[in-house]
């Protein structure tokens, strides 16, 4: 607790991305990356677009686009599985470098790796712009049933505490000479799992009691005034409107 | 398997989008008067080992990823619609925050590895409970049972999503037959897992398991949590019927590489593709000649290994239990 907290993809920056309301944000990336998901796969200028467009909004965010391409790299393994496709796709065959590949396979591939791309790097900006309690108060203006985001600010909370805890029973048996490793000492690191859920739940609970006692009532006081007006809005809508702007051309021309 | 953005067609992303949307509205509806209290804290803990767990994953083809669901532990514990609501929210927050999972996938996310894992799971733990006996070792077998096929059926509803809304025109059977591989593997763990945090909860708190309601507390609280010969028996029938099914399955439909090398006509013009005619043709001859043969002693040999792992746990575990103090104190 006395540790730095985990800001899973956060970039501390002053930007006007930054200063945007989270309610705003999360619309938007919805938006855009459902315009992204509509745009015909053959428009591939569209798709340039899509990433100029935001490439442009990292610029704005201050964000270097080397911190976006690594973290984009890192689940990029996941979506190069697309690359089998093109192999295991049936329909017309066609020559690439040698091999004979499916042309529509190689259409869904392309349409899978553009649209991941793309999706991946807007949750990046969104992430990387917006600390998660702001994501979770954006979520909760936006009308999202209160206990969700109350669970969900309980989860935020719980994952770095059940983690220090974690380290410290680690250290308590690894200090008394025991430090389990191997598959057959899985029954020790499950009694230590057992054993951690029940107690970070009753901490939990005594948590969630002197909460109750200070009147809660299942919904935080939103403290803070800045919320999303009209300007705000407008910028926010910037984005996503060029890309139906776009994939609207896109749809027509195709 | 957190699926990108445009894996599905926009349709089927709407379309999941809309039936999962409406799942969780009715869970939150049903849940309300269990989450009012004491269960909001409970179902945030379990959200967060879910968070923690789901972060050890790996790749599988099609652009997706293999990992720990949840989902029919978190069922066990809180009951099925809340425990629906937890999933949805760890994969939302996965989406939102940590860039996991497409924005526009979340419909089909969630309905894969929340909604059939929870309800799902809990269906199938309910159908054990039945069958195995009332007590702290036959609940521990069920929930390890349900967590492992609740996987699977994650798997197979994802494979069948596919069908409906596939972006590419890769055959259903190469889905389902790597979807459905892959999450055997994965299931064994789950189960494993769930069954033992299962184990210890009951151990020191039976009360905060919905999937033990009906059940004496005082009945539960004095035995020691072990995953016993129960346990042993019904997985090792289980991963006997999967392997069966599996193998079947994998006879009809040749996999990804035997069916490029078909369909492409490797085998045939060995001469005008030189690396096709030491891969393809040797591991299409291998595949093919002998058949039945090699595939009933894949599904032994895999079967034998599965249980070797299992057999090593489990021996260890009443090792353990023996040399163990029989108390132990939590919290």
């Amino acid at each position: 607790m006395g540790a730095g907290h985990a800001h899973a993809l956060y970039v501390h920056e002053h930007s006007p991305v930054h200063r945007l309301a989270p309610e705003a944000k999360i619309v938007a990336a919805f938006a855009f990356v459902f315009a992204v998901a509509v745009t015909p796969r053959e428009a591939i200028w569209a798709f340039a677009i899509h990433g100029t467009a935001l490439v442009a909004v990292t610029a704005i965010a201050g964000l270097r686009v080397r911190f976006v391409a690594a973290r984009m790299l890192a689940i990029l393994p996941f979506i190069a599985f697309a690359f089998l496709i093109p192999f295991v796709a049936s329909g017309e065959r066609v020559e690439l470098w040698g091999m004979t590949v499916s042309r529509e396979g190689l259409w869904g591939a392309w349409n899978i790796l553009a649209k991941a791309s793309l999706g991946a790097m807007t949750s990046i900006l969104l992430a990387a712009t917006t600390e998660i309690p702001d994501i979770l108060r954006g979520m909760g203006r936006l009308k999202v049933p209160p206990v969700l985001t109350a669970i969900a600010s309980f989860m935020i909370r719980y994952l770095e505490l059940i983690a220090g805890e974690l380290g410290r029973m680690r250290t308590a048996m690894t200090a008394r000479g025991y430090d389990p490793r191997w598959l057959w000492q899985a029954r020790p690191i499950a009694a230590s799992a057992g054993a951690l859920f029940v107690r970070s739940y009753e901490r939990g609970e005594r948590v969630y009691d002197a909460m109750l006692a200070r009147g809660y009532r299942g919904v935080m006081p939103d403290l803070d005034q800045h919320r999303a007006g009209a300007s705000e809005w407008a910028l926010a809508a910037l984005l996503p409107l060029a890309a139906i702007l776009t994939s609207a051309a896109a749809i027509i021309t195709t | 398997m957190h699926a990108p953005d445009g894996f599905l067609t926009a349709g089927a992303a709407v379309a999941t989008g809309a039936v999962s949307a409406g799942t969780i509205g009715v869970a939150l509806r049903q849940a309300k008067h269990h989450l009012k209290e004491k269960q909001v804290p409970l179902a945030g803990i379990t959200a967060a080992f879910i968070f923690a767990a789901q972060m050890f994953n790996f790749p599988v083809a099609g652009g997706t990823t293999g990992h720990l669901m949840g989902g029919a532990l978190a069922a066990v514990l809180l009951g099925p619609a809340v425990g629906a609501i937890v999933v949805t929210i760890v994969v939302v927050i996965q989406a939102l925050a940590f860039a996991d999972g497409g924005l526009t996938a979340l419909g089909y996310n969630v309905l894969n590895m929340a909604i059939v894992t929870s309800f799902g799971g809990y269906a199938v733990f309910r159908l054990f409970r039945r069958v195995l006996p009332s007590s702290t070792p036959g609940v521990v077998a069920s929930t390890g049972l349900a967590a492992g096929i609740s996987v699977v059926l994650s798997a197979m509803t994802f494979s069948i999503l596919w069908l409906f809304g596939a972006s590419a025109p890769v055959p259903f059977d190469t889905v389902f037959a790597s979807m459905v591989g892959i999450h055997l593997v994965i299931g064994i763990g789950e189960g494993v897992i769930s069954a033992m945090v299962i184990g210890a909860v009951l151990a020191s708190r039976p009360d905060l398991v919905y999937g033990v309601r009906d059940l004496d507390p005082a009945d539960l609280a004095g035995r020691k949590p072990i995953t016993t010969r129960t346990f042993v028996i019904a997985g090792v029938l289980v991963a006997l019927l999967f392997a069966t099914v599996v193998s079947q399955f994998a006879v009809d439909n040749p996999d990804g590489l035997e069916w490029v090398a078909e369909e492409t006509g490797f085998i045939d013009s060995a001469e005008e593709h030189a690396f096709g005619d030491f891969i393809f043709a040797d591991y299409a001859t291998a595949g093919i000649t002998n058949e039945p043969l090699s595939l009933a002693i894949a599904g032994i040999a895999g079967t034998l290994v599965t249980l070797a792992v299992g057999w090593g746990i489990f021996a260890a575990v009443r090792q353990r239990k023996e040399d163990e103090p029989a108390d132990q104190t939590v919290g």
